[in-house]
């Protein structure tokens, strides 16, 4: 296996040839990465959103913004100020401590989720062993905030909103977990780092996509409800609950729900792409390109060039998936809430358990193409 | 001390701080709701605790089976339920509190003066950490198959359960003549007439 580039080694020992002692070394790195995610996160809300403004407006036989920065790339940036400096109201009858506690609950598990997104062999936070078990776990959270905002709006569309939102997000957990437990039955292991190294060497044939068509499909529809995207937004049904748990929401509290939103289908498309698409795969195996051009793994130039690759290989898949996701959202209508538990339980949930067993079984038969 | 040992006391501190704290706020407080939310602190306290054990896997786990779903249940609980009255004020309500205080501080010492006697056999192997899926995996399998199982058939019957309670339209095969024998009926409530005008007059 291509050992890729250890950025931390190579931080680490520059710092000790300077004469820096190890430990001081290891603590200066620390935050590094963590800050590098943020930033990365960060950004990613503007690209979503302007993607979304574009795509919508394409959909929709619409120009969209182009005023603000070049093709309107900066729009997303004059909301986030606009938000800034409106004025922060907390209705008179709420609860002003959990009104104000809501937003970020529900806002913190989605950041804290990607410790475990990596974009390469050493580019990740932190490679635990628990690893895509711990986004599940995290994402178990947010449903607290969204009652928590609902509740304490003292308004019955945001405690209704809530209420949907907790509802939906506890329905699709357990499909979407296990979907996630076909993989790790094929891949022996809950490091997300593993789980690409699994589906390596083969380029795009070795994908997971091909052997997990059925969890895909589970997956991808269950991380849209826990999105709550279209055509599962029903938290905030605008028709029926005039913006859900959202409702009495204003200046940068309503912007963090806002930001949460985005963040998480980012996320989402992430591990997708992670899951099933081969991580920070290229289509063709690129120890494959190298030993063609006969060239050594451990050439340096060919490390950089393949950790540049593996980044916007995964950022391409991400944003693929993200399209995917915008076009869903203007092309489906939006489903009734029974029809939404319904499908949940009484579709996805047992065709996700067949999977499982299915998975299990083909292990069992073809440990060869199955991981066993 | 080293950089790590200084995280991990300080870590301990914040930790047992919080779910001290918001264990006592949960039995203290008056507001239901706050108790609630507050409960989800503790658990998550817990989970930081699991992790400073280097037992990562059960510290997820905590989080998503008390937090994720036992914690969002009793808070639908309480907000389907939604009752915002003050409770009655009981008359001499503090003799109650001053015997649960009672046996509460009685619990706390019994419980201290055996964790205190007890002589704890603490293993001095290094933990395995990462590998810890793999243990209870075998464990599972292997020694603890039968606690396992059991576990496993008390879900089943929970989630039949809650099957069986959910589905309201019980047909009883019985022929149109015959009267319905009431044992085979689910205890429903009686659904309220529409027309309450009569209701009222009477």
């Amino acid at each position: 296996m291509n050992p890729g580039i250890d950025l931390q080694g190579s931080f680490i020992e520059i710092l000790t040839d300077l004469g820096l002692p190890q430990g001081a070394a290891q603590a200066l790195w620390l935050p590094f990465p963590m800050v590098l995610i943020l930033i990365g996160a960060t950004v990613s809300i503007f690209v979503t959103v302007w993607l979304e403004r574009k795509i919508s407006a394409a959909a929709q036989q619409r120009i969209g913004p182009e005023y603000v920065g070049p093709l309107g790339t900066l729009q997303a940036a004059a909301d986030g100020i606009k938000l800034l400096f409106k004025e922060d109201i907390t209705p008179a009858k709420a609860d002003p401590i959990l009104f104000t506690l809501g937003p970020a609950i529900v806002v913190i598990p989605v950041f804290l989720s990607y410790l475990i997104v990596p974009f390469g062999q050493h580019m990740v936070i932190t490679d635990i062993g628990i690893g895509i078990f711990l986004w599940i776990a995290l994402s178990s959270i947010a449903p607290i905030g969204l009652l928590m905002a609902g509740y304490s709006s003292n308004n019955k569309y945001s405690l209704l909103g809530g209420l949907r939102a907790a509802a939906q997000s506890i329905s699709y957990e357990i499909p979407m977990a296990l979907a996630v437990l076909a993989i790790v039955l094929m891949s022996n292991s809950l490091s997300t780092i593993d789980i690409v190294n699994q589906q390596s060497g083969y380029g795009i044939l070795g994908w997971n996509i091909w052997r997990q068509p059925a969890g895909f499909l589970i997956f991808w529809i269950a991380a849209l409800a826990e999105c709550e995207r279209l055509p599962f937004d029903l938290p905030e049904a605008e028709e029926e609950l005039v913006a859900g748990y959202q409702t009495e929401y204003t200046g940068m509290k309503f912007g963090l729900f806002y930001v949460g939103s985005y963040v998480n289908l980012v996320l989402s498309a992430l591990i997708v792409s992670i899951l099933y698409l081969g991580g920070w795969e290229f289509p063709v195996s690129v120890t494959w390109i190298a030993s063609l051009l006969r060239v050594s793994e451990d050439t340096a130039w060919l490390q950089v060039i393949t950790a540049a690759i593996g980044i916007m290989m995964t950022l391409f898949k991400a944003y693929a998936l993200v399209f995917t996701a915008i076009l869903l959202r203007w092309t489906v209508p939006r489903v009734r809430i029974d029809q939404l538990l319904d499908f949940g339980w009484k579709f996805l949930l047992p065709v996700s358990l067949v999977n499982l067993l299915l998975t299990a079984a083909l292990k069992l038969t073809f440990p060869v193409a199955f991981g066993g | 001390m080293t950089l790590a040992q200084g995280v991990q006391l300080v870590t301990l501190a914040l930790l047992a701080a919080m779910m001290l704290g918001s264990a006592l706020a949960v039995v203290l407080l008056d507001n239901i709701v706050y108790s609630a939310f507050l409960l989800g602190g503790v658990f998550i306290s817990m989970a930081g605790m699991y992790i400073l054990l280097n037992a990562g896997f059960v510290a997820a786990a905590q989080v998503l089976v008390y937090v994720g779903a036992v914690n969002v249940l009793i808070l639908f609980g309480i907000m389907l339920v939604n009752k915002r009255q003050a409770l009655q004020p009981i008359a001499r309500a503090w003799l109650g509190q001053l015997v649960t205080g009672g046996v509460c501080a009685g619990l706390f010492a019994l419980l201290t003066l055996s964790v205190v006697n007890t002589s704890w056999d603490i293993s001095s192997d290094t933990p395995v950490g990462e590998g810890a899926i793999a243990e209870i995996g075998k464990h599972f399998f292997s020694d603890y198959l039968l606690p396992f199982e059991l576990a496993s058939v008390l879900l089943l019957i929970a989630l039949i359960g809650a099957i069986v309670l959910a589905r309201r339209e019980f047909i009883p095969d019985v022929s149109p003549g015959e009267p319905e024998s009431d044992t085979l009926q689910l205890p429903e409530r009686p659904r309220e007439l529409v027309s309450t005008a009569d209701l009222r007059e009477s």
